[in-house]
């Protein structure tokens, strides 16, 4: 396990980590075993406190915490939108002037059928799209219909853009930070 | 699978604020108002059957570590022993094809920054393709789960 990341894990909780080495292991162990997801058994907390020698009121402390400061995005349910039906998704990528790409950027972000929003840099001249997001659909038109909606909503007919279909999944899985490999 | 009634009320209501408590299934089945062993049965399906890839918590990875969506330009006869091999690189935990001339999109996460880079450049080499590096400068969505159109779909 590496161990250079951790330390924000840990400082939110002071009270646990500062408690000695086999506390702060146990937290550390405690983020690892949640990548993998909640057991489905009555007392989950109970039984990621027996995996990791935290009691389960550490293991609940420590989780909402990490919620509470943002470490945990959200705790629940991960869906696979492919196996329910959603089998379209596109990237699309906007070039966008600098001063607006924020406001453009929030703006996308608040749609429904927008499940990430990102801004990230021009690699020219390959490259001239800064601004990111995914629109998952049932199927290619329902796609492009939501994007059409979008591009005459907020006025973005002179904004270059692509459409990045995906047509195979090679990988798709929890990202792993705290693993060895 | 063919979901029902309940099965789909429990994906609208749990994608987030899964509760933190003793018995968290039980306080769902309440507000469910079927029993909590039916809520550990259903999920325990769900999660059999694909629809769910855990029950558990999203992490804000920007901040665990070190990640990057990175594209390669690969000629088509190629995409799929590519793929194969970027599948097989350390931290890799997504990778799709998509259509455009830089058509293999993957995501690498690493403990820190260095590595990572270390990673990346290794699979450069190794590969011989055109890469793209294109790190996140800013997130603007917050991750509240995804509004599932059940009418839409098939």
């Amino acid at each position: 396990m590496n161990l250079r990341h951790a330390p924000e894990y840990l400082a939110v909780v002071p009270e646990i980590a500062g408690a000695g080495p086999v506390s702060a292991w146990g937290l550390l162990r405690l983020r690892r075993q949640l990548e993998l997801g909640l057991p489905l058994t009555p007392r989950p907390y109970e039984k990621l406190a027996e995996m990791t020698g935290l009691s389960e009121q550490e293991v609940m402390t420590a989780i909402r915490q990490w919620q509470a400061q943002g470490l945990i995005k959200r705790l629940g349910l991960v869906v696979r939108h492919r196996t329910l039906g959603y089998a379209a998704n596109a990237m699309v990528v906007w070039d966008v002037p600098d001063s607006q790409v924020q406001d453009l950027g929030r703006t996308l972000a608040r749609k429904s059928f927008i499940t990430l929003c990102y801004q990230r840099p021009r690699r020219l001249p390959d490259w001239p799209y800064n601004l990111f997001c995914m629109i998952h659909g049932v199927d290619r038109q329902r796609v492009i219909d939501q994007l059409n909606m979008l591009i005459a909503e907020h006025g973005l007919e002179q904004t270059p853009h692509a459409v990045l279909f995906s047509t195979r999944a090679y990988l798709q899985r929890g990202g792993r930070y705290v693993s060895s490999n | 699978m063919r979901l029902d009634t309940t099965d789909k009320q429990l994906i609208n209501l749990y994608q987030r604020d899964l509760p933190v408590c003793d018995r968290p299934y039980q306080a769902m089945s309440r507000q469910l108002g079927i029993a909590e062993e039916e809520v550990i049965e259903r999920l325990q399906s769900l999660q059999d059957s694909q629809v769910l890839s855990r029950v558990g918590p999203v992490f804000e990875h920007s901040r665990a570590g070190a990640s990057l969506l990175a594209a390669l330009a690969v000629p088509d006869e190629q995409i799929d022993l590519v793929a194969a091999r970027v599948n097989l690189a350390p931290g890799v935990n997504h990778n799709y094809a998509r259509e455009h001339t830089y058509n293999l999109w993957f995501v690498m996460t690493a403990p820190d920054e260095d590595t990572l880079e270390e990673r990346l450049d290794e699979l450069e080499h190794q590969l011989r393709l055109p890469m793209l590096r294109l790190p996140m400068v800013e997130a603007y969505h917050i991750d509240l789960g995804f509004e599932i159109d059940w009418e839409a779909l098939p």
